[in-house]
């Protein structure tokens, strides 16, 4: 995978306002500007940035419906990202710690 | 269509050609090295497709909705057990285009019930296989994450808690 896109991957998931888009797109998916600015306390202009950056960085992907523009949650670079340091055969142990960890940090 | 439907739109841009995105689709022999499956038809409009494991099982079938190679591939999507209940039929869209000196390809996969087993499923997959064939169609060397392992996007064993998390 080219260095710049790793880069702009890291880059965009590197704010906490863009990764909170993120999880809003994993909750809804394909909603649009006028939905994600509904109860945030970025003004419509800074979503827009955000989601020019997420979108640059192909972690959203966007369809045209009409007039309205419609975001999606695109998890294929984190995959590459994520596939690049876990191999298949980690990748059972990795998901067992990781239930571990929910589960643990659940009880609490 | 009584209820919502949940929607999913996936992107990649692949330094390659239109037509070596279509063959990475079409081909089973192609999509069995980056896919871990082949996908089975004469890709003509009308025509069945197959989503097969190499032992020849067939995990996902459908139709052929629409085709334009190598641009525009419609299929519907659903598992054999349960194609006589059409609300079962999910609908898959391959679009690939050009964006600057690289492939863009578009899938969306829309017609799917919210919180379903398949939702959850191919929400898992198709992230894994499109990075797959992006690094395959690149380099020539899939993911190490499908050859030869008996899981799929959209198999049954798709664990559900391990993919809603």
């Amino acid at each position: 995978m080219a260095t710049d896109e790793d880069d702009k991957v890291f880059k965009a998931l590197a704010d906490p306002s863009r990764r909170q888009l993120l999880d809003r797109l994993r909750r809804k998916n394909g909603q649009t500007l006028g939905e994600l600015c509904e109860d945030h306390d970025m003004s419509r202009q800074a979503v827009t940035k955000h989601l020019n950056l997420l979108e640059e960085a192909n972690l959203v992907a966007t369809v045209k419906r009409g007039r309205e523009k419609l975001h999606y949650l695109n998890p294929v670079p984190i995959n590459e990202i994520y596939m690049r340091w876990i191999g298949k055969f980690e990748q059972d142990r990795v998901q067992a710690l990781h239930n571990l960890k929910q589960a643990l940090e659940n009880d609490q | 269509m009584t209820q919502a439907q949940a929607e999913f739109l996936y992107t990649t841009y692949i330094k390659t050609t239109p037509q070596r995105v279509w063959d990475a689709i079409t081909n089973p022999e192609f999509a069995r090295q980056y896919w871990g499956h082949g996908n089975i038809s004469d890709w003509r409009p009308g025509s069945r497709w197959d989503h097969q494991k190499p032992d020849g099982s067939v995990l996902m079938t459908g139709k052929v909705l629409e085709s334009h190679p190598p641009r525009r591939l419609v299929l519907s999507w659903v598992r054999p057990d349960s194609v006589a209940d059409q609300t079962e039929h999910s609908r898959v869209t391959f679009e690939i285009d050009m964006f600057e000196d690289m492939v863009r390809l578009n899938v969306t996969h829309d017609r799917l019930k919210p919180g379903s087993e398949m939702a959850r499923g191919i929400s898992a997959g198709w992230p894994r296989v499109l990075s797959s064939m992006k690094t395959f169609l690149e380099t020539g060397t899939p993911l190490n994450t499908w050859a030869g392992q008996d899981r799929t996007c959209d198999s049954h064993a798709t664990k559900p808690d391990a993919t809603a998390a």
